[in-house]
């Protein structure tokens, strides 16, 4: 059981982008998405909360679509564009989700906040001027213990607003 | 007196833009160069005596660190209250899923396999399971009768009232296990070396709770123990206590490997593993007068504490205390009682007791109302505590709280008449069946009685070289706004831009002890205390010629800089000085148990569909009394944020308990509600000031709690016509109950 | 996480033909791993016992939704996704398109696949109702070429199903001509999200005269009743159907099909619920139907609500 040099058979080269960047691991094709993301990456802002696909705290975005990233083999996200959290804000100008979250009080733990920024987003990219009851159903996969989801809805809806005044 | 220019305003979470960012640096996103993960081994059994523990030959044991009750270098317990509890268990558990053995190894999924390749044989003991099996004591597996704490509480004379009463209305009420389901789980980092001592970074509560922790589990005196609060996802209570567990395990492994070792559990280890909300029984017999007057009664309260003591009195003794509610009873006498079962030590979650026997007293309440033939809300205006009045602990009731008055406005928010009417039509045929239902309760903030006085907490706030200026303290962050709070109470007392006040990050090395963020304290008690320190800096510059008594925020900076330069530092301490006129005899359990009550009246709309038996909350009035409200939007966010979980207590949350151990320790089996499933949930404050109060708050953390299952299940009991006595109750429980009579309505 | 990654094999070869050749040469040695929904969640909790693996995500061949004017083809890889938002589907297949919207939240909607649904056999599996009520047929697809099988009677049994070793689910067909039915559908598990199903059940009905609730006393012309998580398969409730067909719907005829019902299915006491409680929604959501059916009924496709 000694890890030795037998640790990178096995193992594979993967190709991705994150956040614009592009990025090469060397991964089992069984590791995580998540866990890619948290350590050969570097990127902590993916949380894991319950590893079952449950939560949607490990939610990030791949070519544009929400996914659970604890329930994603490495393999599968090879050639694929990431979304994490890190890449919403430009510099120190944060999205207007991000901006949203905070006004409101979308956020108070922070835990489960990546993926719930990240779910928001992908609801507003896929409905601009989303119903509570579209939010509601966008949000679904995403537990959050603290807030009863109420200041949630606000934020959404405020960035909502924000992202299409007319 | 200037106007408050950032008290009652909703300033930005002082760490929220960390964490809208994903840069707010959580337990598991730490890592330390050479760091090892630890794993526990543990029971299987709920109780026995371990007869031997083998290690799969095929595994090369000497790659991981091994540690056992032997290596504990001081004592083998978890120091709290009691020091029944092991750190490792030594010979004999307790309890399913109770620590024996320690391991570490670079590979978190070598250490994983090396965990299933420890097999244990016990000789098994008899077990218990419940509170009815814990009193009959057919095995005794704690002290002499299985019973952790009792309390007493008596006021006037409750045999004299029976043979007066119109009507004597008895009931009993049972409330389960939840589990906090913080979404972050339990996670520390520990570190050792003979020089520094021991350091402990941690998803926790109560730095100081660990620090007093280690220093007896490792022998080591205080300045040798250091613990760090690390940001952390989510607490309710469920790492108030449990973390110096996690903390003790993490260290032993550190000082006997001589590396870093962390310890995070996944999720089925935190459900099975950790503490949850303390199972309860409540029995109530009450003497009522004709005209619906409650003349007296008794009323036992007892809860399950599981295999060890831990918290289980303090959990007890508020439970005992808000037993009565906020009503008046002239005469009274409640039993509380925590007994003990194998099941894992159950422990703090918000409400911390109340939630249990404030349940049980609105479900009686409602019970009352029927016997008397008056309305839920009659026979609460006619019986509500009003100033001047006494509480079941004599405490008089000193301010000017109107509960009838906020009765109305729940009634009047709620739109409680008019949908009762609507609804009693259409349930004739519907077969969604509509009710509301009400609860109304109080919640008192800070430590019980003495406690207070005796955690005797001390606070700092500090002038900084740039000017800015530092709150210190060992109060944490855990989303309920600990930061933001502390750091406007302080730039309010100093006239400073919010902007210019900064908070410490919990570190025992750093902060003084302020107490455990517990108890719906922080901003109320500890937050008096950081105006003092504030008030203390202001003064020190003033005094010094620095400052004039009026001055400009550049002003400030340049005094408190000047200072600094001249002095080496800046720095007021301010310690808990109980108020007078607040006595609490701790033998007879009477007097001023808390020094303030939050009130509250919630109201449920809830819509039972007979075709799936699923009660589903459709509308909720949230209507409290808090003093007053320091940050709208963070006073909202606990309180929408507190009624999720307790409509979550009442209708989703139910552990599968199977010999001691929950069987349903995942997200998918064990049911919080998604954003699909909550109502709008309607929050409105009102405020009355407190004089123990920073800028006269109460402690609101824990109110909301309280009364969410009472009024859900007194909606659906007002909706079908059918007494539930018992949380959670599921479609299952509320199918069983009317399935008679539904199966007997389809005959043709 | 309780696995080794180190300990897993898992290729993408990236074509089907790859795929199915490696299944020929080694059956049963690889496990096919779609949008991995309910593989990587054994993997994480150290409960799959496959070791090797094989990558069948976004294998274009899979994901093809084709209609034709007879019947349409759902490639087995599609996602519950790409279901919903496809327009025929949400159209002319509602108890399809509701199984999908049931299923997970957005985030496992965008990564599980009809095919991965049918193939881990869960008997909860949100889709099965709806295959057995449009009477879906499979197409497999192995180096011996391709068969098309009806979906009833493709489950055999708990976790059992008839597909060689060597097989691959390529797609699911489903003939059209549902316009003018009554399709209903209702999920009834412990949350409105995220939740596995107590009671799932999905229905077709028409009356006599292409008509539905038009006319008072309209006899049952076609009927399909198929209902999840009551037995160890999703079952179509035949003796249910037979019962109701030709009859018109009034209270004795909806008492005799609740009767049937129950007695048809097989539920079970399980961590979730109750055998009782399964088997008396199931009878109250089958009488539902029939009264729905049966006096103010609907053709504007989905009636399906989640409990």
């Amino acid at each position: 059981m000694m890890a030795d040099s037998s640790e990178h058979r096995g193992k594979c080269e993967i190709s991705l982008a994150v956040n614009g960047r592009a990025k090469t691991v060397r991964v089992y094709p069984m590791e995580r998405l998540l866990d890619v993301l948290r350590h050969e990456i570097g990127l902590t802002g993916t949380k894991e909360g319950c590893g079952e696909g449950e939560c949607g705290s490990c939610s990030i975005l791949m070519n544009g679509e929400l996914v659970n990233s604890c329930l994603i083999p490495a393999i599968q996200a090879a050639g694929s564009n990431l979304t994490t959290i890190e890449g919403l804000a430009e510099g120190p100008q944060l999205s207007a989700l991000q901006a949203a979250f905070l006004e409101c009080g979308g956020a108070q733990c922070g835990i489960c906040t990546p993926g719930m920024i990240l779910a928001s987003y992908h609801l507003l990219n896929k409905k601009p001027k989303p119903t509570l009851d579209d939010i509601r159903e966008g949000l679904a996969g995403n537990l959050c213990r603290c807030t009863g989801y109420m200041q949630i809805f606000d934020a959404v809806a405020e960035a909502a607003r924000r992202r299409n005044p007319a | 007196m200037t106007a408050e220019h950032i008290i009652g305003k909703s300033v930005p979470r002082k760490e929220g833009r960390d964490k809208v960012t994903g840069a707010a640096q959580y337990i598991d996103d730490m890592t330390l160069p050479g760091m090892l993960y630890g794993a526990t081994v543990r029971s299987q059994i709920p109780r026995g005596v371990i007869k031997k523990i083998s290690f799969d030959p095929q595994v090369d044991w000497s790659e991981f660190v091994i540690v056992t009750a032997k290596d504990i270098p001081g004592k083998n317990c978890i120091a709290l209250i009691g020091d029944d509890q092991p750190c490792l268990a030594d010979g004999k558990v307790n309890h399913p899923e109770e620590p024996i053995l320690l391991l570490a190894h670079a590979d978190p999924h070598l250490l994983r396999k090396a965990v299933n390749a420890i097999s244990i044989e016990y000789e098994p003991l008899p077990a218990i399971f419940s509170i009815e099996e814990s009193e009959r004591c057919s095995q005794v597996i704690w002290g002499t009768d299985n019973t952790f704490k009792a309390f007493l509480i008596a006021k006037g004379d409750v045999d004299s009232v029976w043979a007066t009463a119109d009507y004597i209305v008895e009931g009993e009420y049972t409330t389960g296990a939840q589990e906090q389901l913080y979404i972050e789980n339990n996670g520390v980092i520990a570190a050792f070396d003979a020089a520094q001592g021991v350091t402990v970074w941690g998803s926790l509560q109560c730095p100081y709770y660990v620090h007093k922790a280690l220093m007896a589990l490792c022998n080591l005196p205080e300045d040798k123990v250091r613990v760090v609060q690390m940001e952390t996802g989510g607490a309710f209570g469920g790492k108030e206590d449990y973390p110096s567990i996690i903390a003790g395990h993490a260290t032993l492994l550190a000082m006997k490997s001589g590396r870093p070792v962390k310890i995070i559990y996944d999720r089925l280890e935190d459900m099975t593993a950790t503490t949850k909300r303390h199972p309860s029984r409540t029995r109530h017999r009450t003497a009522v007068s004709k005209d619906g007057k409650i003349l007296g009664g008794e009323i036992e309260f007892t809860i399950d504490g599981g295999a060890y003591a831990t918290l289980s009195s303090v959990v007890l003794s508020r439970g005992t205390i808000h037993a009565g509610g906020p009503y008046y009873w002239p005469n009274v006498r409640i039993r509380g009682k925590a007994v003990a079962t194998n099941a894992p030590p159950h422990g703090a979650f918000r409400g911390f007791g109340a939630p249990q026997s404030l349940f049980a007293m609105e479900r009686h309440m409602d019970r009352i109302a029927q016997a008397v033939a008056l309305s839920p809300v009659e026979i609460r205006r006619r019986n509500f505590l009003k100033p001047g009045e006494t509480t079941t602990t004599e405490q008089i009731i000193r301010e000017e709280i109107d509960l009838g008055k906020l009765l109305d406005r729940a009634l009047e928010l709620s739109d409680y008449s008019a949908k009762k009417t609507r609804f009693a039509q259409a349930n004739e045929t519907s077969p969604i069946k509509k009710g509301m239902g009400i609860a109304t309760f109080l919640h008192g903030a800070g430590f019980t009685g003495s406690g207070e006085r005796y955690l005797a907490s001390v606070v700092g706030v500090e002038g900084c070289a740039d000017g800015t200026v530092r709150v210190l303290v060992s109060s944490t962050e855990f989303g309920q706004g600990t930061n933001t709070v502390l750091c406007q109470i302080a730039a309010e007392a100093l006239d400073l831009p919010y902007e210019d006040v900064q908070i410490a990050q919990p570190d025992t090395n750093r902060v003084p002890n302020s107490g455990p963020t517990v108890a719906s304290r922080t901003a109320m008690v500890v937050g008096n205390l950081v105006r003092s320190a504030a008030v203390g800096i202001k003064q020190t510059l003033i005094a010094d010629g620095m400052l004039r008594s009026s001055y400009s925020p550049e002003e400030f900076r340049a005094a408190c800089q000047r200072h600094i330069a001249e002095h080496g530092q800046l720095r007021s301490l301010a310690r808990y000085d109980p108020p007078a006129g607040v006595f609490w005899d701790d033998q007879k359990y009477r007097g001023e148990a808390y020094a303030a009550f939050a009130w509250a009246v919630y109201i449920a709309e809830v819509a039972v569909d007979l075709s799936t038996y699923s009660a589903k909350v459709e509308d909720f009035v949230a209507l409290q009394e808090v003093g007053r409200v320091l940050h709208p939007i963070l006073a909202k966010g606990q309180i929408a944020g507190g009624v999720a979980q307790g409509i979550g207590f009442a209708l989703y949350e139910k552990i599968v308990w199977q010999n001691g151990r929950m069987q349903n320790g995942q997200m998918t089996n064990y049911i919080m509600p998604t954003s699909a499933d909550l109502p709008q949930i309607r929050v409105f404050f009102e405020e009355m000031g407190n004089i123990h109060g920073a800028y006269g708050a109460k402690g609101i953390g824990e109110l909301p709690m309280d009364g969410p299952a009472p009024a859900i299940v007194n909606a659906v009991e007002d909706a079908l016509g059918t007494r539930f006595d018992s949380i959670p109750l599921l479609p299952e429980d509320i199918f069983e109950t009317l399935s008679e009579a539904v199966s007997a309505d389809r005959e043709p | 996480m309780r696995s080794n990654p180190a300990d897993y094999k898992l290729i993408a070869p990236g074509k089907l033909d790859a795929v199915v050749s490696l299944l020929a040469e080694e059956p049963g040695q690889w496990l096919p791993i779609a949008g991995g929904t309910d593989v990587m969640v054994q993997f994480a909790a150290g409960i799959l016992p496959a070791r090797k693996l094989v990558s069948i995500w976004n294998l274009a061949e899979l994901r093809a939704i084709e209609i034709l004017p007879d019947e349409i083809t759902i490639g087995a890889g599609c996602t519950y996704t790409a279901l919903r938002e496809h327009d025929v589907i949400a159209r002319e297949f509602p108890l399809l398109a509701s199984a999908a919207r049931w299923t997970g939240g957005i985030a496992n909607q965008n990564r599980g696949t009809l095919g991965g649904n049918i193939v881990n056999a869960s008997p909860a599996a949100d889709s099965l109702p709806a295959l057995l009520a449009y009477e879906a047929e499979l197409l497999l697809v192995s180096v011996r070429g391709e068969r098309r099988v009806p979906y009833l009677g493709f489950h055999t049994g708990y976790k059992k199903m008839k597909l060689a070793p060597d097989e691959l689910i390529r797609a699911i067909c489903i003939r059209r001509g549902f316009s003018g039915y009554l399709h209903y559908a209702r999920k009834v598990g412990a949350r409105n999200a995220q939740a596995i199903s107590k009671v799932c059940i999905a229905a077709l009905g028409q009356l006599r005269g292409g008509m539905i609730g038009g006319e008072i006393g309209g006899e049952v012309e076609h009927i399909r009743i198929a209902v999840g998580s009551v037995a160890p398969i999703a079952l179509r409730l035949t003796e249910v159907e037979r019962i109701v067909r030709g009859k018109s719907i009034d209270r004795a005829l909806v008492y005799a099909a609740r009767k049937a019902a129950t007695a048809a299915i097989q539920p079970i006491n399980d961590i979730r619920s109750t055998a009782r409680y399964r088997s008396a929604v199931t009878g109250n959501l089958v009488a539902e139907f029939l009264e729905q059916l049966g006096t103010t009924g609907s053709n504007s496709g989905d009636s399906g609500k989640t409990a």
